[in-house]
């Protein structure tokens, strides 16, 4: 007689020790699992509303500048330190987990107008409004000695910036011309203009280290080449940039902060049309980073916000704010990604987190599939309309908002006029001009 | 002719020329003594010429003329060169080569070969040049980052900070090698394990292994191996082909592939005697011995768990009985084959007997067991007795009916008369029996004349049969030709088979109700119900020959919904559907039992009544109207209770055209509504979002789910993996050419700056030249 009976391996169900988790069968029959979207679409609109609950990104801020921060250096080993300049002259040093200043340098007389910090981490530079470039030890002086910088050197006119180069001692800053200097030297070694006008910043390449960028007051970007010691292209927007930053990924491309509102990105072989118009801001841009990953970067504005882009979106994907925080003169991505420091108006450096609603700290390995199950479904559901309502919905400030909506208005006007032209002029006479080469003005070789 | 006729003329002509031209010639030439000699040339030139032009083609040559005045010049000079430029050097050049004149000719030449300087461009325009040329440069430089940066913004997934992919676990062996034991235990089991020479790692192949591979070559291993898999995957082929096959339910098939299995053993076997004679016989006696060996084993025999089983359910099931009755009819036939045999060897054995009368019974039974035929024979016989007892109740029941059953049903007749028979025998075969019980059972004497007697019966009552069979009309049996009973039992099992096929006619038109009847007496039969009351049942079991049901059946069908009424009327495909052959109930009665259950449960609400008419309702709904615009009391008398008339309704009536068909009008169990929900319109998206093309691609990306519900961990977490992943408390530094395997330049920028590249190379100036005129 052949007797049927179930006989399972203990294997299969027995946990080898008690740390283990339970082992739970599945079955994956499709059946068994009705309404997959349905489900999946009402998990991706929890997961959208709980990321809007969550979004906390303010952390600390840093109070002791007694003026407004106005330059912001990441050093460039460790995490934990921030440098910062203010408009009196004082340079802080931050230490980030404690959040508190470690050490306090008056270094120049009126603005700190730079500061950057040498690729090795053991000394910074700072330029300021008394004509001066000074090097300083990165660590304090020890117990007795005073407070003095290794290098000053004296010159001619004023400095408005300042950028170390990546590898190698050099350093470049600017004013009426860019100056590269060796470190050793109290000479420039090499000097690059073209036209008169006061530079406001420049900037090396993090990948190919010997090309820099630098924006001119005459509303123009140039670029330069180290090795050739000869500037290589000028391209001239609507209105002046105050900075430009590089990606860190992608060796031609950079992006600057305009006074008109927006940030451009350009593929610097192509100057003539930017790869990406970003427009969210409704004031000046001020300064822009990139994340050290190279897929977003970080705007501060006159508006009073900070805003996060993504790099081939053209509009913010965050904006931060708080009641306190006031022009944001200097931000800085940290080089984890994890982080954003902003300095603004009020003295105070304030931290935010990357992603607003990140949990910080160490993820047990379910919350982290949670985390990324859940991501990859507003990823997935980002077109439906209530998901896409409420992850883009945002708190702003009344000046903001309301400023927003003149925007849209003027916007909407000069498109309706435009559109009028066309229509009451000769067909072919009135060329339209895309929103990406409106705002270039000319590309000078 | 013609032609040297014209010649001639020609020539003729010209000589007449000649001597007109000679006259003024003459005149104007000095006198001089070779005239005649000049003229003879001249007039023999002529001649030539003229005879070379009478072969057609007209060679006159201009006499060559030479004038003196070129080659001699008013100054006696001769100007043979007058192309050459007269050069100032040739006239300083002396008859003597001079060493002071030597350097005043180069200096000369010097003079001469220096061009005007150019005017230096512009120092903007240089500049231009250099940005240019610097410019083009970096563009290249950077270029190269090009597939890199593509790449990275493709990627699937990035994890920061780059560097090199992590290498890849070392090989143990490796791992050992460079690890050492330090603690005594460590060391005393280092010691152990190295005395027994125990292999650190597991070797993938032993050593017997290796050798065999080392033995057997590369091409004779990869034929073996391809024999080998083929084996393997014919085995598996036969395997699941045998598997599909056996999974076949269906009896019918099974029977066939048996038959047509046995007629080709039987075409074959007869070639084969064709052929090879002596073959056969083998085969044959193949045959005969694995006859006996089935004969050895009870098989046939009815008294297995399956036949036991099947006795019992032979009263109620058609089924059961024809497999039974088939069972017996092999039964027979082996016997049968035995009897045959045993005539020829019954004499044998009868010339035996008289040889050795003194082997005792028993022996004899034994022998008798091992020839093969009679003690089977025996029990067979009995065991035919005892089968028709089992089914001799029913039997009794179905008696009366059958015989006063009307025309229609006389297909049962013969089967019950035969019944009747075989009871008569079986009634005469235990009484002899009883009779036979005093005298010795086992004796082959009694054994044969008793199967004698069994044949003889047999016989007269095939007979009978027949008759009967002939008298009702029908051209069953063939029975009384052959005359056996082996034939008898043989078309029984026929017979049962054509009952239900012959049943199935009229039955096919059956409507629900006698579905629904006939899952009721499933229900019934299930339930152990007294012999009687089965009996009873039974009798209602036929739906054609009992009027007595029918009230009943009326009841119930008003009773229950009136399926068939209201799904007909909407649509044939339905009714289809409703109403399933007999066949079908057959097969699937527990599914029908369970609709039967459902049925009665929900007996009270007419669920699908409820449904068309809402259904209807939805349609009307969507019906666009017809508009009426009539104005009562225009044109026409007013008051209470006038109706606008016929003529003018018709006139101020509007008729809507009809919208295009509804999509559920075939489906009739379905409410489509075409109109816009607006609730659901709230979640869905209105305009196909940026990358995607179609709607079909968006609507596949939304409807392939993510979640671990749907996917197994590893997909899970495939499809989830974040498009960027850094590492929390790492710095990530900006991408380097040694990250993407790129070889970075060795020169360092700041040599390159301090070398003071603003100096350009004179090459260097000269290709920016070109590229500034290009």
């Amino acid at each position: 007689m052949k007797v049927k009976m179930l006989s399972r391996n203990p294997d299969n169900y027995v946990r080898e020790t008690k740390l283990d988790l339970q082992r739970v069968p599945r079955n994956y029959d499709p059946t068994l699992h009705p309404f997959e979207v349905p489900r999946e679409y009402v998990r991706a609109l929890n997961a959208t509303k709980l990321e809007r609950v969550f979004a906390k990104p303010f952390l600390a801020s840093l109070d002791g500048h007694r003026d407004g921060v106005n330059c912001l250096a990441k050093h460039p080993k460790s995490l934990a330190t921030v440098l910062s300049g203010a408009c009196d002259g004082e340079v802080r040093i931050w230490n980030l987990t404690k959040r508190k200043c470690i050490r306090t340098i008056q270094a120049h007389e009126g603005f700190v107008r730079g500061i950057c910090t040498r690729f090795c981490g053991t000394s910074f530079f700072t330029v300021g409004d008394d004509k001066t470039v000074k090097q300083w030890k990165m660590d304090g002086p020890s117990c007795g000695e005073e407070e003095e910088p290794l290098h000053t050197i004296l010159g001619k006119t004023v400095y408005t910036g300042i950028d170390h180069h990546w590898k190698e001692g050099i350093f470049a800053t600017c004013g009426q011309q860019v100056d590269i200097w060796d470190e050793q030297r109290t000479n420039p070694i090499c000097s690059m203009t073209w036209g008169f006008d006061s530079i406001s910043s420049v900037k090396f390449n993090p990948i190919e280290t010997f090309l820099l960028g630098s924006c001119a007051s005459d509303r123009n970007i140039v670029l330069y080449d180290m090795r050739q010691a000869t500037p290589l292209k000028k391209v001239i927007l609507d209105m002046r940039t105050n900075t430009i930053g590089w990606n860190p990924m992608e060796a031609f491309i950079f992006t600057a902060a305009n006074e008109d509102y927006n940030l451009y990105t350009f593929d610097m072989r192509a100057l003539d049309t930017p790869v990406m118009v970003h427009m969210d801001h409704v004031s000046a841009v001020l300064d822009v980073d990139y994340s050290p990953t190279g897929k977003e970067f970080v705007s501060a504005s006159f508006d009073k916000s900070i805003r996060i882009f993504p790099v081939d979106k053209s509009r913010s994907r965050e904006v931060y704010h708080t009641k306190r925080m006031q022009h944001v003169i200097c931000v800085k991505w940290t080089s984890d990604s994890k982080y954003i420091m902003c300095g603004s108006d009020e003295m105070n450096i304030r931290l935010w987190k990357a992603n607003a609603s990140e949990k910080l700290g160490v993820l047990t390995s379910r919350e982290k599939a949670a985390t990324d199950y859940n991501q990859k479904l507003k990823e997935k559901f980002q077109h439906h309309p209530h998901i896409k309502r409420i992850s883009r919905h945002r708190h702003l400030p009344k000046s903001i908002y309301s400023q927003i909506q003149e925007q849209r208005i003027m916007k909407e006007a000069r498109r309706r006029k435009e559109l009028n032209r066309i229509k009451h002029s000769k067909p072919g006479s009135v060329r339209i001009v895309s929103e990406k080469k409106k705002h270039i003005v000319a590309v000078v070789k | 002719m013609s032609g040297s006729r014209a010649a001639e003329s020609s020539l003729l002509a010209l000589s007449q020329q000649e001597e007109l031209e000679d006259l003024p010639k003459d005149d104007s030439l000095s006198s001089s003594e070779d005239e005649g000699d000049s003229d003879g040339e001249r007039k023999h030139q002529k001649l030539l010429e003229a005879i070379s032009s009478l072969d057609g083609k007209n060679r006159q040559k201009l006499a060559e003329r030479s004038e003196a005045s070129l080659k001699v010049s008013e100054f006696n000079v001769s100007s043979e060169g007058s192309g050459e430029k007269l050069v100032l050097s040739d006239l300083l050049k002396p008859i003597k080569t001079s060493s002071s004149v030597a350097a005043v000719k180069k200096q000369l030449t010097r003079v001469k070969s220096k061009k005007t300087v150019e005017l230096p461009l512009h120092r903007e325009e240089i500049e231009r040049i250099h940005r240019e040329v610097a410019f083009n440069k970096t563009s290249q430089v950077l270029s190269k980052w090009d597939p890199i940066v593509l790449k990275n913004r493709q990627a699937e997934q990035l994890v920061f900070p780059l560097g090199k992919p992590q290498s890849a676990f070392a090989p143990i062996e490796h791992v050992l090698s460079g690890w050492k034991a330090r603690t005594p235990l460590e060391q005393e089991i280092f010691n152990l394990l190295h005395k027994n020479k125990q292999p650190v790692t597991d070797p993938l192949l032993t050593p017997v292994e290796k050798a065999s591979l080392k033995a057997m070559s590369l091409e004779e291993a990869k034929m073996r191996r391809a024999e080998l898999q083929r084996a393997r995957a014919l085995q598996s082929y036969y395997e699941a082909r045998a598997r599909r096959e056996k999974k076949i339910k269906s009896k019918k098939y099974h029977k066939v592939l048996k038959k047509g299995k046995a007629k080709q053993a039987l075409k074959d076997f007869e070639k084969l005697r064709k052929v090879n004679p002596a073959a056969a016989l083998e085969e044959l006696e193949k045959l005969e011995k694995a006859r006996m060996m089935e004969r050895m084993s009870l098989k046939h025999q009815n008294s297995g768990k399956w036949a036991k089983s099947k006795a019992i359910m032979a009263r109620y099931d058609l089924e059961a009985r024809q497999a039974m009755q088939e069972q017996l009819a092999r039964n027979k036939e082996l016997t049968q084959k035995i009897q045959r045999a045993s005539e020829s060897e019954e004499e044998e054995e009868g010339a035996g007997e008289e040889g050795e009368p003194l082997v005792p019974d028993v022996v004899n039974e034994v022998q008798a067991k091992v020839n093969g035929p009679n003690p089977w024979m025996f029990r067979n016989q009995s065991s035919d007795a005892t089968e028709p007892e089992i089914q001799e109740d029913p039997d009794e029941g179905a008696e009366p009916a059958g015989h006063e059953a009307s025309e229609s049903e006389d297909e049962e007749g013969p089967v019950a008369e035969e019944d009747i028979l075989l009871k008569e025998f079986e009634e005469r075969r235990s009484l002899r029996q009883k009779s036979g019980l005093s005298g010795p059972v086992g004796s082959p004497e009694t054994k044969d004349s008793s199967s004698q007697e069994v044949l003889s019966e047999l016989r007269a009552l095939a007979q009978k049969l027949n008759k009967e069979n002939h008298r009702s009309g029908r051209q069953e049996v063939s029975a009384a030709r052959t005359g056996t009973i082996l034939e008898v039992q043989r078309d029984e099992p026929a017979e049962e088979q054509e009952e239900p096929l012959l049943l199935q006619r009229p039955e096919r038109a059956q409507t629900l109700d006698e579905l629904e009847k006939l899952g009721r007496e499933g229900c019934l039969q299930n339930k152990e119900l007294p012999r009687a009351a089965v009996e009873g049942q039974r009798l209602k079991t036929n739906p054609n020959n009992h009027l007595g049901a029918i009230p009943k059946e009326k009841k119930r069908k008003e009773q229950m919904i009136d399926l068939q009424n209201l799904l007909t009327t909407k649509s044939p495909s339905v009714k289809s559907l409703a109403v399933p052959t007999t066949v079908e109930e057959l097969e699937d009665e527990e599914e029908r039992d369970q609709r039967q259950m459902i049925k009665e449960a929900f007996a009270g609400d007419d669920v699908i009544r409820d449904f068309l008419k809402e259904k209807r309702e939805a349609v009307e709904a969507s019906k666009p109207k017809d508009v009426d615009l009539t104005l009562p009391g225009w044109g026409e008398w007013g008051g209470v209770g006038l109706k606008p008339s016929a003529k003018k309704r018709r006139r101020f009536l509007i008729k809507t055209p009809e919208g295009p068909p509804r999509k559920d009008k075939n489906l009739p169990n379905v409410i489509l509504s075409e109109q816009r929900n607006i609730h659901a319109a709230a979640h869905q998206v209105r305009v196909l979002p940026y990358p995607f093309t179609h709607h079909q691609q968006f609507e596949r990306t939304i409807q392939t789910p993510i979640g671990s519900t749907w996917n197994t961990q590893r997909a899970f977490q495939k499809l989830t993996a974040p498009k960027v992943v850094t590492k929390p408390g790492h710095i990530i530094k900006p991408i380097t050419a040694e990250d993407v395997g790129y070889r970075s330049s060795s020169r360092s920028d700041l040599s390159v700056v301090q070398r003071n590249p603003k100096r350009l190379s004179i090459r260097h100036k000269k290709q920016l030249k070109q590229n500034s005129v290009d």
